[in-house]
């Protein structure tokens, strides 16, 4: 029996029991803290499907509804760069599912090598949907690169929304009686240990301060902010030189670094204030264009200005001498 | 000295047949005071272990296909005679790592010429298919020269841990085959056998496909499949719990090897 042969079997002896249900089981894709991802083939529509699992086949009724509701509540969130949930269900073994997009593509973290300008565009991206999440009361708390997937054709997806924390309108989605406590006893079961005087979800890293000290009443949407931060830090460490070989050097790099300094401060009343906010300065930096979180100074400003408008500055330039040249040979 | 079959006191049975039907820890079975009850433990442990022990000797300590023969009997016999096995403490480590510790030290001690006289010990036990074994290791690790078998840069543990999940999922297949065959369910393991053993997704056939190829509806492979995976997940988590000494080892087993809890 080949390795192959075993891990097929190990997939096997683990497969959700899908009978009774349209989808056939492909393969197993990953396993996270909430449950298993299985590639599925849905028989009536004639597509393969994400087949996100729930290991909780022992799990009280009450943690089952409570993940129904999630589920729920994150199929409203219909958003190019969330991705979308089918179907919701349970197993005919009792486990709790969710159908969703089979996204086709890379983690950000697996990226191959890419210009600061992609990289920074994709972050761009990333708080969009983000923003677009916490405007409809859903705080992630699990943003990290390898739940963010890149698709062949630029599209960028947030996933694993498993941690998420429901808010304000959101948290009475779906059963109309969950709150905030609801949602983190449902993730914690789904992340696993405990520590401290809390539930500390979220992965080292990544994890907002607050976060990691585990009371759930102190994060906010300024948590995922944070995350957005150090992703943004992943980003511009491991972004390639840009195409014409010039080192990143070439660009103003402490904006940059005042960008992610600011949304990853510890305290969170230092940070942006959202996500939109963070978004905006990301752009501008990638545009040229000054940005909040940094002030330039005289010499800064003037070479970015430079650096923004090289081409016409050059052109200008080229102008001038051109003339110059003339005067000169006329002048003779 | 032959690396075939070895004579047995035992009926060559299939493997499966002796894994005891209970929960009970044949870890804790070697060391009973009840010598029925300490056999049939020893030979459920052989059952599971020999072929890791035997690849293992074979490429750690580079023994050749006599001598690892030799050495896989000689180990289990005087396993039994000095009750090794039975001073494992599960508060140091998992059972499959002492004795992966207990045969590296035999191994190492073993004197070529004392354990040619000591051959075999007087002690015999199940069949142990030593060519089966070695044609399966040179298939899976075939050496460069074409000649036997290598895994170079191997990790000892990983290696033994691999080859003992090896020899777990075959003796379960086995069981599962057994079992379908008995209750008359045939066509539940060949839908078994042709999709999920074939472990080629390139090759491997739709639900539809396998429904047709089988005179069944693909709503019924689903269901053929969720019972035969179903009674896999039973067999091997049979097994483990066999050749774990205690609750919290079989639980660790469990989620390593198959990724559930098994409460």
């Amino acid at each position: 029996m080949s390795d192959a042969a075993i891990r097929r079997l190990q997939e096997a002896a683990d497969a959700p029991d899908l009978s009774g249900t349209k989808y056939e089981l492909v393969t197993a894709l990953a396993q996270g803290g909430m449950g298993t991802v299985y590639r599925v083939r849905d028989r009536e529509l004639g597509r393969e499907v994400a087949l996100k699992v729930i290991r909780l086949p022992e799990a009280s009724p009450d943690i089952a509804t409570r993940m129904l509701r999630e589920a729920r509540t994150l199929a409203r969130l219909e958003h190019p760069g969330i991705v979308p949930i089918h179907d919701v269900g349970r197993l005919s073994d009792g486990r709790v599912f969710y159908a969703m997009k089979l996204v086709r593509g890379s983690p950000l973290d697996a990226l191959p090598p890419g210009t600061l300008a992609e990289r920074l565009r994709i972050v761009e991206r990333i708080c969009e949907a983000v923003a677009f999440a916490h405007a409809h009361g859903v705080i992630h708390r699990d943003l990290k690169p390898q739940n963010v997937m890149v698709g062949p054709f630029g599209e960028v997806l947030v996933m694993d929304w498993g941690v998420a924390k429901l808010v304000g309108d959101a948290s009475t989605l779906g059963a109309g009686d969950g709150d905030d406590t609801d949602t983190d006893a449902l993730a914690a079961h789904a992340a696993g240990p405990t520590t401290g005087h809390g539930v500390v979800l979220g992965t080292p890293g990544y994890m907002a301060p607050e976060q990691a000290a585990g009371d759930p009443a102190l994060v906010d949407t300024r948590a995922d902010v944070y995350a957005l931060g150090a992703i943004l830090r992943d980003v511009s460490h491991t972004a390639s030189a840009e195409p014409d070989g010039k080192a990143r050097r070439d660009l103003p790099g402490r904006p940059l670094e005042a960008i992610i300094r600011k949304a990853m401060a510890t305290d969170p009343r230092d940070r942006y204030g959202d996500v939109t906010t963070l978004a905006r300065d990301v752009a501008a930096f990638r545009a040229g264009a000054p940005v909040s979180a940094y002030r330039e100074n005289l010499f800064e400003r003037a070479r970015r200005f430079t650096f923004r408008y090289s081409t016409p500055i050059l052109l200008i330039l080229a102008y001038l001498v051109m003339r110059i040249t003339l005067l000169a040979v006329r002048g003779r | 000295m032959s690396a075939g079959p070895r004579a047995a006191v035992h009926p060559p049975s299939p493997v499966v047949a002796s894994f005891p039907a209970t929960r009970h820890s044949v870890v804790a079975g070697i060391a009973s005071t009840d010598p029925h009850v300490r056999r049939v433990a020893f030979d459920t442990l052989i059952s599971a272990y020999w072929r890791p022990v035997y690849k293992y000797v074979r490429i750690k300590w580079r023994a050749d296909r006599d001598d690892a023969a030799d050495l896989t009997q000689e180990f289990f016999a005087r396993a039994f005679e000095k009750d090794t096995l039975a001073r494992f403490d599960p508060a140091r480590a998992r059972f499959r790592t002492y004795l992966r510790v207990c045969l590296d030290g035999f191994v190492a001690n073993e004197h070529k010429a004392a354990r040619r006289m000591k051959r075999g010990g007087g002690v015999s036990f199940v069949s142990l298919d030593f060519a089966a074994a070695e044609t399966e290791l040179v298939g899976l690790h075939p050496s460069p020269s074409g000649n036997g078998a290598s895994v170079p840069g191997a990790d000892d543990d990983a290696f033994f841990r691999q080859e003992w999940v090896r020899a777990l999922f075959a003796d379960a297949v086995a069981a599962l085959r057994d079992s379908c065959a008995a209750v008359g369910k045939h066509t539940h393991f060949a839908v078994f056998e042709r999709y999920d053993l074939q472990d080629d997704a390139r090759i491997r056939p739709t639900y539809a496909q396998l429904g047709a190829a089988l005179g069944i509806p693909a709503t019924q492979v689903t269901n053929y499949l969720a019972f035969t995976r179903r009674e896999l997940r039973r067999l091997l988590l049979e097994r483990l719990r066999a050749l774990c000494a205690t609750d919290e080892e079989f639980r660790l087993e469990a989620r390593d090897l198959l990724g559930v809890d098994p409460g």
